[in-house]
């Protein structure tokens, strides 16, 4: 996947066969082992790491809970509370599973706040990003499917609000949502055909991932001081350098995983999901996941009508907007210098991005009523704003601070003890 | 180099390539096509799309909700006063002017005895009870018209099943039925 030139050597006769058949060793050795990083990469670039990790662990955890789970309406519910009670650590392994979605969404908002935060979305690397947003898309459907396959009343009813957006479109909306269900409501063909899709989906992930790694090899990483690398003083090897860092970090991220497993299991669920789905009796409050929570604030934000689209219809689009919109971001954002640590302006509207994401969410979980519904509305007026108006604009008013020549002139004033400013630097600008 | 390049005329290459290319379309528009159409309803849901229900047991201001399609549906023996209050109110307050009853005109306005079973037959009230915001099931004889609440985005429903306030764009939809006897709907 390397862009550069080989470094591979095969010293024994099987390793010199293989490599002129099948050079998939040289492959993993250029990619993973000779490969350049940059060395000030901090922490906050661990994350593709611990996201590959979390996806093995998905799928691993994911086709052995296939092994015991029934996709019908009348066995899925039970099948669910079987594996809880009757198969051998079948609860830990669903725990691993409901938790590890959770993670992998954590994971991923860090991930891409990070390439928000180090401008990783600009030239080159715009493929790179969009491959990452159809990532973060197909993992949004792989969640809201496996949300549905317990046959809670969470499921149930998560499934009929999200399958009803498409009746919000005329004509069309109506069909597609027939296609989607195999009826006129969420029932039996709805959960087999979710629970196939499911099972499809991450294997879809894994081969995009591969195209994100491939295009992270072709242009090489960006890194906190945005400043391409220009000399091998710029660069560590991967191995040891990263595999150590990553190493590192998954480790404390899966800690924090297992606490959540083994003494939190149902903190991140809903209650009423273990309640059997009753299609005659909403819950009183239906709420989404967690990492759902933004956008369905931003759905309920829109109350009110807009010439001929309709409060429905308006919601629908605003949310599917909030996502599309990331596509775009390379080319929303006008200026010049990569890295947030050299824009002091466009690390203030970050902050408040993350912030009023943050907020969004806490949004989602409240009521849609009353001043929620205010809020709501200031929250996705500022989320749209910051992509197409502060994103363009700062480019053409921002002044940026002076951007280090070099990776290594800008380790070496940190480091060299030279620098008046290397004492209080901040985190983020840690090597 | 043929008279053809020279004079960039197409050949009877560039026909082959073009013929070639739209069987290869309609051949895979083709194989696609099963693999999308198991998706829609099939007939065992279909089948389903007819039930009958026995009413009698409904006294004034009695409501049930029987399954139909997947969906609730229901059906509500209404007292005077609910209909005199749906009745009261001028179309003009109604988000939703159109009766959104299958057995009448698509154009239907939405008055009382046009949401209800008819004439004569006013205090029959037959819907599907799935909120047409996002399909929550609303509950019934309580938001702030005396009639439907959905409890999922907050839109309330009058004794008429119209939509008076909230995000719901469309008054709740009444499927086709009719009444065998003066105790028996058929729906669908």
């Amino acid at each position: 996947m390397s862009g550069g030139h080989s470094t591979y050597e095969p010293k024994t006769g099987v390793s010199k066969w293989v490599d002129s058949r099948l050079p998939l060793p040289r492959l993993v050795y250029d990619s993973f082992v000779a490969y350049p990083t940059p060395r000030n990469l901090n922490y906050a670039y661990t994350f593709g790491a611990i996201l590959s990790v979390m996806l093995v662990s998905q799928i691993l955890t994911g086709i052995v809970l296939a092994m015991h789970y029934v996709s019908s309406t009348s066995q899925a519910f039970d099948s669910v509370e079987l594996i809880m009670r009757d198969v051998n650590s079948g609860s830990l392994l669903r725990y691993m599973h409901a938790n590890g979605a959770s993670f992998f969404f954590i994971a991923v908002y860090i991930h891409i706040f990070r390439g928000m935060y180090y401008g990783s979305y600009k030239a080159p690397r715009e493929i790179l990003w969009i491959l990452g947003v159809i990532i973060y898309l197909l993992m949004m459907a792989t969640g809201f499917m496996g949300y549905v396959l317990p046959w809670g009343q969470m499921s149930f009813w998560g499934a009929t609000v999200i399958t009803n957006f498409f009746t919000a479109f005329p004509l069309v909306g109506e069909p597609i949502q027939q296609l989607l269900l195999g009826g006129f409501a969420v029932d039996n063909p709805t959960l087999n055909r979710f629970f196939s899709l499911h099972y499809l989906l991450p294997f879809m992930i894994a081969g995009v991932v591969i195209l994100h790694v491939w295009a992270l090899h072709v242009t090489g990483q960006t890194n906190p001081t945005g400043v391409e690398v220009k000399s091998k003083t710029d660069t560590v090897p991967f191995t040891p350098y990263a595999t150590i860092k990553d190493g590192f970090a998954t480790v404390v991220f899966l800690l924090i995983f297992a606490y959540f497993i083994f003494y939190l299991p149902n903190y991140l669920g809903h209650p009423d999901n273990y309640i059997e789905a009753n299609p005659l009796k909403t819950p009183a409050h239906i709420v989404p996941e967690w990492y759902y929570l933004p956008f369905y604030a931003m759905l309920r934000a829109i109350t009110f009508n807009v010439g001929p689209i309709d409060s429905k219809l308006g919601g629908v689009l605003v949310m599917f907007g909030s996502i599309l919109i990331l596509f775009f971001m390379p080319w929303l954002d006008t200026s010049k210098v990569r890295s947030a640590v050299y824009r002091p302006w466009y690390k203030l509207f970050f902050w408040l991005f993350v912030a009023n994401a943050i907020f969004l969410g806490w949004l989602g979980s409240q009521p849609a009523e009353g001043v929620y519904t205010a809020m709501a509305q200031a929250g996705t007026a500022y989320y749209f704003a910051f992509f197409i108006i502060i994103l363009p604009l700062l480019g053409l008013f921002e002044k940026p601070r002076p951007v280090p020549n070099s990776i290594t002139e800008a380790v070496l004033a940190k480091h060299g003890g030279g620098s008046p400013e290397g004492a209080p630097a901040a985190p983020e600008n840690r090597g | 180099m043929s008279e053809h390049e020279l004079t960039g005329e197409p050949t009877r290459r560039d026909f082959l390539y073009l013929t070639t290319a739209m069987a290869g379309v309609v051949g895979a528009a083709s194989v696609a096509w099963p693999f999308i159409d198991q998706m829609r309803p099939d007939a065992t849901t279909l089948a389903l799309s007819t039930i009958e229900v026995d009413v009698s047991g409904l006294e004034r201001g009695m409501s049930i909700t029987v399954k139909w399609r997947g969906k609730p549906v229901f059906i509500r023996n209404r007292t005077d006063e609910e209909i005199a209050e749906a009745d009261a109110v001028p179309l003009d307050d109604l988000p939703d002017p159109s009766a959104r009853n299958e057995n009448l005109a698509p154009d239907a306005p939405a008055l009382d005895v046009d949401r209800s079973a008819g004439e004569d037959r006013e205090n029959w009230i037959v819907m599907i009870g799935s909120c047409t915001h996002l399909g929550c099931v609303p509950l019934g004889q309580s938001g702030d018209f005396g009639g439907w609440f959905c409890p999922c985005h907050g839109s309330h429903y009058d004794t008429a099943g119209r939509i008076r306030k909230g995000p719901a764009p469309e008054n709740l939809h009444i499927p086709p039925y009719e009444f065998l006897t003066d105790t028996r709907i058929k729906i669908g």
